[in-house]
């Protein structure tokens, strides 16, 4: 047991052993981890250890909410659950939300079972009832932790914050707990993560057209390369931003349903934008190239977004997936050889 | 629905209502109210919503719901792909992803 984390404010003992109380509030620290998360700075490892915690002074009697390990949804829970007496059971999820985990199975029947054994959950309290987040049913099948266990499975709202409006209602969600929707804030959150999608890359291009604008008809010039570098890279940087950033934001009100097709309007409008500020260029190769570049990238990037949204299917996925992969590829490696051609042929 | 649907006539959801014994357990899963309970039996009212997370098929008790689940992820596909695998969210190895 891990005493040392700043959210344990001491312990209660049980039949089953210590447990350890938590606070229920969130501290100016934990608010500033969950901006840092935010920005994809450790978030693969933002844990909490896995087992059964204390909120109030919970007894034999008192409801036990299920929950992942991942620390960002391990605050939502706790927070939800102010002002209550109540059992956490954190799974082993390996610092997975509840929904993607209970996608790889990780948030599943088997580490739930396993969990409720190991920390004893039947010596604890006396009603055989676990309440988890209706999220996690994607992993749990109610009906085999029902066998396995004796235990009944509530599933409650998807959102934390309702919980508490769940419990008022006798454990009964309405349709709108139980709806998945992706509002303009929830996708305006993710915004910083997916701009961490490019990584090196976001070097290790911007260099390489560097290197390659200097080339010219008779032979290589640094100046080109300065100038004309900056502006490629300039060029590329709204291309990202058109993909990671204003496709999702924007997203219900793109026309069509692909998110490649999404992304391809995005990427086109912004090469209009930057054509209009001249920035695609002389002569007609080295604009359409960078037609060619931009719709290509934020196609991509923009299907790459079915992942973070809430309602894309993998069939659906797979579908858009077959035409606008190649195309993708073929708009991108064409622009670049038009690109490239730019600085030897002025039309 | 916001702007936000799908695909049409994509997804592999199947339902048997034979079988259905009307506990209501897929329109408590389900994130996107794909079913609803007619006739004391469930059925599919909004196909083209369904994301195959699969939950419904997880927690039919009479195996009356079949979907081939997986994420909608196109990283996860491409993931796939490369490593010659069905598509697979799980990037552990890589060190970043959902």
């Amino acid at each position: 047991m891990i005493m040392n984390a700043d959210y344990i404010t001491g312990s209660l003992a049980t039949t089953a052993g210590t447990v350890p109380r938590i606070s229920a509030s969130l501290s100016f620290h934990d608010i500033l981890n969950t901006i840092r998360v935010r920005w994809a700075i450790g978030r693969m490892n933002y844990k909490v250890e896995p087992g059964l915690y204390a909120v109030g002074n919970p007894d034999a009697g008192s409801e036990v909410f299920v929950t992942c390990n991942f620390k960002l949804t391990f605050d939502q829970v706790r927070k939800a659950l102010a002002g209550t007496d109540a059992w956490l059971l954190i799974l082993d999820t390996r610092g997975i939300n509840v929904w993607c985990a209970a996608g790889k199975g990780t948030f599943g029947t088997k580490e739930l079972v396993s969990r409720m054994g190991k920390v004893g959950l039947s010596k604890i309290v006396t009603h055989h009832r676990i309440i988890l987040p209706q999220l996690g049913a994607t992993g749990v099948s109610a009906h085999e932790v029902k066998a396995q266990t004796g235990f009944r499975v509530v599933y409650g709202p998807v959102r934390s914050e309702d919980i508490s409006e769940f419990m008022k209602q006798a454990m009964k969600a309405t349709q709108e707990m139980r709806t998945v929707n992706f509002p303009m804030w929830e996708r305006m959150k993710l915004i910083p993560v997916e701009l961490s999608y490019g990584s090196y890359y976001l070097l290790l291009v911007p260099a390489l057209f560097i290197i390659l604008s200097g080339l010219n008809r008779s032979g290589y010039s640094l100046d080109h390369a300065f100038t004309g570098g900056l502006r490629a890279t300039f060029n590329l940087l709204v291309a990202y931003l058109a993909g990671l950033a204003v496709t999702p934001l924007l997203l219900p009100w793109i026309p069509f349903r692909r998110f490649a097709l999404k992304g391809l309007i995005v990427g086109w409008v912004a090469a209009l934008v930057l054509w209009m500020f001249q920035m695609t260029g002389s002569g007609w190769i080295e604009k359409s190239s960078w037609f060619l570049m931009t719709g290509g990238l934020t196609s991509f990037l923009a299907m790459n977004f079915t992942g973070s949204s809430t309602f894309t299917s993998l069939s659906g996925v797979q579908k858009e997936m077959k035409t606008a992969l190649p195309l993708q590829i073929g708009m991108a490696a064409l622009g670049i050889i038009l690109w490239v051609i730019s600085k030897f042929i002025t039309v | 629905m916001n702007g936000l649907v799908y695909l049409s006539n994509v997804v592999t959801l199947e339902l048997d209502r034979e079988k259905c014994n009307g506990c209501r357990m897929c329109i408590i899963v389900c994130p996107h109210n794909v079913f609803m309970i007619e006739d004391r039996k469930a059925v599919i009212v909004n196909r083209d919503l369904c994301m195959e997370c699969g939950a419904c098929d997880k927690n039919c008790p009479e195996h009356a719901i079949s979907v081939r689940s997986g994420v909608g992820c196109a990283a996860g596909i491409i993931n796939g792909i490369l490593r010659g695998t069905e598509p697979n969210c799980d990037c552990s190895s890589s060190g970043n992803c959902c």
